[in-house]
């Protein structure tokens, strides 16, 4: 789809963009960052250092980049898909030999002003690389295997680079939101039953080369999952987070313990509170009503993306705001499973709410791709 | 890339639906989010609430002070001294050497503690306050808080120890504490939390030990907020525990301190002093003796060497650890098994030729060339041992020994002091149980002059002489008041034995210091109608051979310390109204009427005049000598003797 089939005269132009913009979602972006604040303002004993103030800085800053994306048309982004592809290939290349090395892995390159992680970039860079196959692909091939295998090494060159870092969690999530991408631009779902089943096998393959000499993962990862299994077996060493984190989100009940007043988070039993476990001190101040009020302001996130997807007849915006929106799930649905320890411990923050500055700049680019579907989506009859 | 409109149409469609698909996924994963939010949160939320509590509150103990000890008249004798000692906290100190460079110009360090000190702080949390000095004086603390600024992460502070201000005096009696040790704790099954204090300090011997579950009060508890690394965050809870209670004893400690100056011009002797009409313990003296603060502040090992290797053994309290053979003093005794059973009286007459002979062989008596006629008044005031070889030979054995027990003797008094002992008083069962072999007859008469298999300490010679002087079964009685609660007098009533005989024991007794031929005459006292009725007795520590005797016995003078005969003296004053007795040891002193009388008759006229006596109290002839004995006791100066406190 060139632009020129896009009605160019009935999409809005100049500062007028801003009132096409999706503003339920700005706003509750706002609010769920809010949230966040609050948490670490809590965490950090009613204090607005080390972690509220730079994170509002940040959110600010990536606020900004958001809605510059959003006034850029969204065929530039398409056009720009295959560069950015690339892009990420090369950093991802540059964390391998010159990354700085940090909790065990290497995954952030130093730019001097922030720290860059390439694998966060990765994550929004194939969602755009995958819409844009697919809004190019015909529709009659899209099911055909070479077909397939193309955006399946797409998918698999950038994982693979992510995984040698060695970030499993990260991969994983990468391909989890690649394989969506596939599923939503009409894939044949046989392909889909195939690696779920070659998934399970892998699983089994993992499980069963423990020990042996062909073992495929790291043996701290192997402890993860012991821990994941069995937190009690080791309280106070690997199961010490989950453990933790667990009496945390318990001890909150209906209301939770009032706000500033979670005693797990404030005498720092919590492990990672104001990053990847920061759920379960919203959970203890602010109990379960807290809870499922976050996880709602996430869901109606996901619902005006949604809307705005299935209202969009161009096929790149659609997939790329589903794309996006899929991306934002994984990263809640995984931390939260991982802190009620329905999962695995595996290093994805919270998003928006997490501190840390990659992953919102990341992911609020990724919501400015979605506002500029949404403001340049065709209007007007066919 | 161009697509055509129906192909556009189809996978709109198609991306509709499989969008709405995957929503439908999400939203039934939101969902199941929430239901484990809802297991969590609400179902399960009482057991995660109480393990954050198990995360965040921790119970500290306080410990209670313990209870003070005193004297029958109120003098303290066991105290909590406000302790003044430095803690230091590491991660506020930061340059650890320079601090304590500082700190050690202000105040003496012990080097040795302060290297072990030193070595905790660096192993414990930086945040754990370590003592690394104690002991000190108020000056010393007073300098360390003045410079304070120079000094971070010093700060003095005061605690509580225990002090004895009577030191030696009551080491035997009162015992000392201590910190609790490993074995303490596997030997006593005590559930009190107190006892998990590290260096929490019990009771290890005497009146502490033994009273330790009344002395040490009950423990108040501190529920405090911890962070993970167990920084205390604030108190939440503070309850404070009850203190130990309060003893009374029955000592007095004016004549403890007598008693205790008086043994100390000998080298090894002990004495009880008690109340003919209530068994009160007014006096319980073991000298040589110890400091018992050295062994709270805990005793240097020289120090300790010094006395485990003392040949007097400081550390017995031989006041009641310590048996002897009773001698002489069991006389009194015999005299009332025979008369009880009517086979003496007070006209028959026995005459002493030096010795008796029974069988083969000879039985001596102490005075070679024998006292001639003899009847039971003669027998006990010279103390013929013939006499009382041929009554113990009529009554024999089992009736001796059945009238040692109605004496007290031969029995464990259960009194609050260490290792009291049970002395012995041997029937025929016991030899056959314990030696295998029958009694023999000159069996009964070594035991008819307290010699041979029986043995008593001091405490039951104390005890028998109450009996005797008062004619009732006294019990005695060391505790006074618990908590200012008296505890019951121990009477059992009469002895049940005929007045008559008892009259004639007692006159025996009364003569053996007053009538001129008595063994004790000496040590009379002068004083009228407070003269003293007593029995010397000397115990011998060897067997005197055949050979010995052919030779020549050698004087007990001239034998080796540890080979020389025990001095006894038992007695109790005034005669005419009892009302207090008192038996002497001297270990290895020589004979009973030499070395041990003159102590009992002492310690009787402090007793009887509540001090020092006035030389006017013994016989003309011997005051200078008296005079010169008296100015030698290194008794505690009165400005000294500590008054009545208020508890801290």
């Amino acid at each position: 789809m060139s632009y020129l089939e896009y009605r160019v005269q009935t999409v809005p132009t100049g500062w007028r963009k801003i009132l096409h913009m999706n503003w339920p979602v700005v706003v509750l972006l706002v609010a769920v960052a809010g949230y966040g604040f609050l948490m670490l303002y809590s965490i950090a004993g009613g204090s607005l250092q080390p972690w509220a103030e730079p994170q509002m800085i940040r959110f600010g800053a990536g606020m900004v980049i958001m809605f510059a994306i959003a006034m850029v048309p969204i065929w530039f982004w398409r056009n720009m898909a295959g560069l950015a592809y690339a892009g990420t290939l090369f950093l991802l290349l540059l964390v391998e030999f010159f990354g700085v090395a940090g909790m065990g892995a290497q995954r952030w390159i130093d730019l001097g002003f922030m720290r860059l992680q390439p694998s966060e970039l990765a994550k929004i860079t194939l969602v755009m690389i995958l819409a844009a196959y697919y809004d190019w692909l015909d529709e009659d091939r899209i099911s055909r295997p070479l077909w397939v295998l193309i955006p399946l090494a797409i998918i698999l060159l950038p994982s693979f680079l992510v995984l040698r870092q060695p970030d499993l969690g990260t991969a994983i999530l990468m391909m989890t939101g690649g394989g969506i991408m596939m599923f939503l631009a009409g894939v044949h779902w046989l392909y889909f039953a195939v690696v779920l089943a070659a998934g399970a096998g892998l699983v089994y393959a993992v499980l069963a080369s423990r020990g042996t000499s062909w073992q495929l993962l790291n043996d701290y990862q192997y402890r993860r999952i012991d821990t994941f299994l069995d937190p009690s077996n080791d309280p106070l060493g690997a199961g010490y987070n989950i453990t933790q984190a667990k009496i945390a989100l318990g001890s909150g009940g209906w209301t939770g313990r009032g706000f500033m007043q979670g005693t797990q988070s404030r005498l720092n039993f919590l492990p990672e509170k104001q990053t990847d476990f920061i759920f379960t001190t919203l959970a203890e101040e602010f109990g379960f009503v807290g809870s499922v009020s976050l996880l709602a302001l996430y869901a109606l996130i996901l619902f005006f993306l949604v809307i705005s997807a299935l209202n969009n007849r161009d096929r790149f915006g659609a997939l790329t705001t589903l794309g996006v929106a899929a991306t934002f799930f994984l990263y809640f649905a995984v931390n939260m499973a991982m802190v009620m320890g329905l999962a695995p411990v595996v290093g994805v923050p919270l998003p928006l709410v997490s501190y840390g500055g990659s992953a919102m700049l990341v992911l609020l680019a990724a919501f400015g791709l979605a506002q500029s579907a949404h403001v340049h989506r065709p209007r007007g009859k066919r | 890339m161009r697509h055509s409109p129906a192909d556009n149409a189809k996978s709109a469609r198609r991306i509709s639906r499989r969008a709405l698909l995957l929503a439908g996924g999400q939203a039934a994963f939101m969902g199941v989010l929430v239901l484990r939010m809802r297991y969590m949160q609400v179902e399960q939320a009482d057991k995660y609430r109480m393990l954050a509590e198990e995360n965040r509150i921790n119970i500290r103990l306080i410990a209670p002070a313990r209870g003070l000890i005193f004297d029958r008249n109120g003098v303290v004798l066991a105290e909590n001294e406000q302790n003044y000692r430095i803690v230091m906290v590491r991660e506020d100190a930061g340059d650890i050497e320079a601090t304590i460079a500082r700190l050690s110009q202000l105040v003496e360090l012990d080097p040795e503690a302060l290297n072990r000190a030193i070595k905790e702080m660096n192993k414990r949390s930086p945040f754990v306050p370590v003592t690394i000095a104690d002991r000190l004086r108020w000056e010393d603390l007073a300098r360390v808080a003045v410079n304070a600024p120079a000094l971070p992460g010093v700060t003095p502070e005061v605690g509580l120890s225990r002090r004895y201000p009577l030191a030696e005096d009551f080491a035997h009696i009162v015992g000392y504490v201590g910190p609790v040790s490993d074995y303490d704790l596997s030997k006593i099954d005590d559930p009190d939390p107190l006892l998990q204090i590290p260096k929490f300090q019990i009771g290890k011997l005497g009146v502490e030990k033994r009273m330790e579950s009344r002395l040490r009060g009950r423990a108040g508890t501190r529920r405090i907020e911890v962070n993970s690394a167990g920084r205390v965050m604030r108190e939440l809870e503070r309850i404070e525990g009850i203190p130990g209670d309060d003893i009374q004893l029955t000592v007095d400690a004016g004549l403890q301190n007598f008693v205790q100056a008086r043994l100390a011009l000998t080298e090894s002797a002990s004495a009880v002093v008690m109340d003919t009409q209530t068994g009160d313990i007014l006096a319980s003296g073991s000298s040589p003796s110890f400091d018992p603060n050295k062994f709270v502040r805990g005793i240097s090992v020289a120090d300790y060497r010094e006395l485990m290797d003392n040949k007097f053994r400081p550390m017995s309290n031989k006041a009641v650890q310590g048996t002897y053979p009773p001698g002489s003093t069991y006389k009194m005794v015999v005299a009332l098994a025979a008369l009880e059973e009517g086979l003496a009286d007070e006209r028959e007459t026995i005459t002493c030729k030096g010795f008796i002979t029974v069988g083969k062989r000879r039985f001596h008596c102490w005075k070679r060339s024998g006292h001639g006629v003899t009847d039971m008044n003669k027998g006990i005031a010279e103390s013929c041992d013939v006499y009382f070889y041929e009554i113990a030979r009529r009554v024999g054995i089992d009736k001796i020994s059945e009238m040692a027990r109605r004496f007290g003797l031969g029995m464990r008094h259960d009194l609050p002091m260490s290792g009291i002992a049970a002395g012995l008083v041997p029937t025929k069962q016991w030899k056959r149980d314990k030696h295998g072999a029958e009694w023999l007859i000159g069996d009964t008469l070594n035991a008819g002059i307290g010699q041979g298999y029986v043995l008593a300490s001091p405490l039951q010679l104390a005890v028998m002489t109450s009996r005797l002087a008062s004619g009732r079964e006294i019990w005695p009685r060391l505790i006074k008041t618990i908590n200012g609660v008296e505890t019951p007098i121990r009477d059992g009533g009469p002895m049940g034995i005929d007045p008559e005989n008892m009259r004639l024991v007692l006159r025996g007794m009364f003569n053996v210091s007053n009538s001129r031929k008595g063994t004790a005459y000496s040590s009379r006292i002068a004083e009228a109608g407070m003269e003293l009725a007593g029995k010397t007795g000397t115990s011998q520590v060897r067997n005197i051979t055949m050979a010995e005797r052919a030779r020549g016995v050698l004087k007990d003078e001239d034998l080796p310390w540890e080979r020389r005969d025990h001095a006894l003296f038992v007695a109790y004053a005034p005669f005419e109204k009892p009302r207090y007795a008192v038996s002497v040891v001297v270990e290895h002193g020589g004979g009973g009427s030499k070395a041990a009388a003159p102590v009992a008759r002492d310690i009787l006229l402090y007793a009887l005049y509540g001090g020092v006596p006035p030389l006017s109290a013994y016989p003309a002839s011997q005051r200078k000598r008296i005079g010169d004995v008296l100015s030698q006791l290194k008794l505690r100066v009165p400005e000294e003797r500590p008054v009545r406190r208020v508890r801290i």
